[in-house]
């Protein structure tokens, strides 16, 4: 089941929302399986063979998502600050070059751009650990490519319209990609797992590649 | 026990890895876990242990040790030492012994259980391999030439003793396969040429032109060879939107059926990513994505439209169904 509260991304609204999936999750249902606080909406995952499963299933989640309401003010978080090292080198950037053709920024100052500011993280999701994180510079902003790439390698640290998304693994994508962090965003065996909560904010630290190397290894 | 041959893609599975999806984690589990939960009581597991799920063409075991075993799902011409192995029951097989268990026949996913489970590690609850992010599982990954099964410490003495309770006898034959008369066959497998599956209107069913919304379900879609554990690709009329849609990513559900740029729909399975950005014209009922799971490439596949309450209604049929099942056959095992 799925809430959605705008279809257009704006930041307060998502925060918001997390705040509400927050709520929502502590009511501890227990044919819900799983509350996600996505950009514009919230989505539920319940247990279909639940015995408890109420038989006006998007009734009650109406229900519960307007007692969560009431809670959600108590569930308001700052958010910790992540700081996320990033290699801006042309050897990862790959699309630093059609950015900055595209959109009038020399590429030096694509990354002094992205790191300048605190950014947050508004959703994690498609593949484990993948955060998508809102608060690009709009001078950065441009529609994902035409043609997506059919690898872009974990790691990759990418941009379209107003979001930075970072790829966990590699998989197909059609962000711009601007750099690579050496950090793995997502380890089964870490608690927890994921190094991205929704909520989180972010800061990403330009590091050189011989930093990249060593922070890799 | 060894794999000698690992078949065309053996994982290990369970029924999955659940309430991570806020963390983009996808359940992966069996793709039929209504045949997982039967291969599991028809050895006297519990219903969420980890078996090895066989994909149309099925591995080939060296038995190093005594196991009871149950091949339950898609109907394989599965042989021991080169003699049928009977399907949907438990057999005690001895060690030593050789379990081809073959191809597909009808549907595309058996389940091989073992009395006591397969003892892979538990990663975030559940052994069920991941293989878009390689872990869980065996290392991640498909089964290979060479590797071994990691069974229960005691699951040649568990065996014995199960197959004695359940057969009544003594003592079981020295070499070979015994088996018992009773069978419980998955009620998931195609019944058809064609089969039909239940499926609500998507939320951006709306998007779509007059002539789209009537051929989702008017059509005869084909399962596409490409089609995997992420997702089934179905072949048929192109579906158009009204105009183009720009919908941001949104979180997505076993059963979506999203329709990407090119007009062909996909319907997302076990191994989904979390989250999507392409329309979805429909979601698939609950009880009948274990039936979309057993349809081979090739296969042919009608949607029939329903409402929320009846998926669930079918669920809860299915549900009370199978759970009538296993309560038989816990039963046979003196639980």
């Amino acid at each position: 089941m799925y809430a959605e509260f705008t279809d257009a991304l704006d930041l307060e609204t998502n925060a918001a929302l997390q705040a509400l999936a927050a709520a929502l999750r502590a009511r501890a249902l227990p044919w819900v399986r799983d509350v996600i606080p996505a950009l514009c909406g919230i989505a539920v995952h319940f247990d279909p063979d639940h015995p408890g499963l109420p038989s006006s299933v998007l009734e009650t989640f109406r229900e519960e998502l307007e007692a969560s309401f009431k809670q959600a003010g108590k569930y308001e978080r700052a958010g910790r600050l992540v700081e996320l090292p990033v290699c801006y080198d042309a050897v990862f950037g790959v699309d630093l070059e059609e950015i900055s053709a595209r959109t009038g920024v020399a590429p030096a100052d694509v990354q002094r751009l992205h790191s300048a500011t605190e950014h947050r993280v508004l959703m994690v999701g498609f593949s484990p650990g993948q955060p998508y994180i809102g608060g690009l510079d709009e001078r950065l902003a441009l529609p994902r490519r035409a043609t997506p790439r059919t690898r872009v390698p974990a790691g990759s640290v990418s941009i379209a319209n107003t979001q930075t998304a970072i790829y966990s693994y590699e998989t197909p994508g059609g962000w711009h990609v601007i750099g690579r962090t050496p950090l793995a965003l997502f380890d089964p065996l870490r608690n927890p797992p994921s190094l991205f909560a929704p909520g989180d904010r972010v800061r990403f630290v330009p590091v050189s590649r011989a930093e990249f190397d060593r922070l890799k290894s | 026990m060894k794999i000698a041959k690992p078949g065309l893609l053996t994982t290990v599975q369970d029924l999955g890895r659940l309430g991570l999806q806020h963390f983009g984690v996808v359940p992966c589990g069996a793709m039929d876990p209504v045949a997982l939960e039967l291969a599991n009581a028809l050895v006297g597991n519990a219903r969420d242990a980890a078996a090895l799920e066989l994909t149309v063409l099925g591995p080939e075991l060296a038995l190093e040790s005594d196991a009871l075993v149950a091949l339950c799902g898609a109907e394989f011409d599965a042989k021991v030492d080169g003699k049928p192995m009977p399907a949907d029951r438990p057999v005690l097989l001895r060690k030593g012994s050789v379990l081809a268990t073959g191809r597909a026949l009808r549907g595309s996913r058996a389940y091989l259980a073992v009395a006591g489970g397969i003892e892979a590690p538990t990663v975030l609850g559940s052994r069920s391999t991941c293989l878009p992010a390689g872990f869980g599982g065996l290392e991640g990954r498909a089964l290979r030439a060479g590797d071994t099964l990691p069974l229960a410490a005691d699951a040649a003495p568990l065996a014995l003793k199960r197959y004695l309770k359940i057969s009544g006898r003594k003592k079981a034959g020295p070499a070979g396969m015994s088996t018992v008369r009773w069978t419980a066959p998955a009620p998931t497998l195609p019944e058809a040429d064609r089969i039909v599956v239940h499926a609500m209107e998507g939320r951006h069913h709306a998007y779509f032109d007059a002539a789209a919304k009537r051929a989702f379900f008017e059509a005869t879609w084909k399962v596409s060879p490409d089609s995997n554990r992420m997702g089934y690709r179905l072949a048929g009329p192109v579906l158009a939107l009204t105009e183009a849609a720009e919908i941001l990513s949104e979180p997505t559900c076993l059963g979506t059926v999203q329709v990407p740029s090119g007009g062909l729909p996909i319907a997302l399975m076990a191994d989904h990513q979390t989250t999507g950005g392409y329309p979805k014209i429909a979601e698939i009922a609950g009880a009948d994505v274990p039936r979309l799971a057993q349809l081979a490439p090739g296969g042919s596949v009608q949607f029939a439209r329903c409402t929320l309450e009846q998926a669930v209604a079918l669920r809860r049929a299915l549900r009370r169904r199978l759970d009538a099942t296993l309560r038989t056959l816990a039963w046979e095992f003196g639980k």
